[in-house]
């Protein structure tokens, strides 16, 4: 089970902070595409152009391997400071 | 050589951070820089009457922790400060706070820059205003993307 969480504006837009994906999964580019099929707020804002991934904790890339009870973040381009 | 970084909801007390860093610094340090980041009097550039910070619990700290490690790596300091306020907060509020201590200045200069530039960029960190009643997520600037791209340019001599 791969535990997925949303920040920010994608949390207000696809409405949930958090969910669970029970289907096996490789990689970040894999997991986007599953969860961009979920409808059309999905597949706007959770494209590599708009949403940045964490796996565990540190910044990943598409290529970036995913494994069962793995912590995938998606969030938009961050803004502290 | 140490690092401290933390996420806070609190207020944050620049003075007794800077004392802090100041007393933990004497003897082997001639150079304490220091940054704060204050929030801005939203009332007058806009009809913004609130101000909000989010984060990703654990992954900030962890971040915060990197760059100060990778400003260790770089630059001759002893000591790297960073605390981040999180929550809602007012004008005239702390939003960061980034202090370092060195032998010499240029390191503790360039490390409290560097860091500075690569947290706006790196932390996972989401700003929201709020105007008439509603919230809005505030846009990464690109003036924020190239200073942060300037630490990574080859030459290194910023612009």
């Amino acid at each position: 089970m791969i535990k997925v969480l949303f920040f920010a504006q994608l949390k207000d837009v696809l409405g949930t902070g958090q969910l669970e994906i029970d289907e096996p999964i490789n990689d970040v580019a894999a997991l986007r595409r599953t969860l961009q099929a979920r409808g059309e707020l999905w597949s706007e804002y959770l494209s590599a152009q708009r949403a940045l991934v964490a796996v565990n904790q540190t910044i990943a890339h598409e290529d970036t391997r995913i494994g069962p009870n793995d912590e995938v973040a998606f969030f938009p381009p961050v803004t502290g400071g | 050589m140490t690092i401290s970084v933390s996420v806070s909801t609190q207020v944050l007390d620049i003075q007794q951070l800077s004392a802090a860093l100041q007393t933990a610094s004497l003897g082997k340090c001639g150079a304490l820089v220091t940054f704060t980041g204050l929030v801005r009097d939203f009332s007058t550039l806009s009809n913004v009457d609130a101000l909000s910070l989010e984060h990703y619990p654990g992954m900030t700290e962890r971040a915060m922790a990197a760059l100060a490690e990778q400003a260790k790596d770089r630059w001759a300091v002893e000591h790297v400060v960073v605390c981040h306020r999180v929550g809602e907060m007012q004008s005239g509020d702390v939003i960061v706070f980034v202090g370092i201590a060195s032998a010499h200045r240029a390191a503790a200069f360039d490390a409290a820059q560097f860091i500075m530039d690569q947290l706006k960029t790196c932390v996972p960190l989401w700003k929201k205003e709020r105007s008439n009643g509603q919230w809005h997520w505030t846009a990464q600037k690109d003036s924020d993307r190239s200073q942060a791209a300037r630490w990574s340019a080859p030459s290194g001599n910023g612009d």
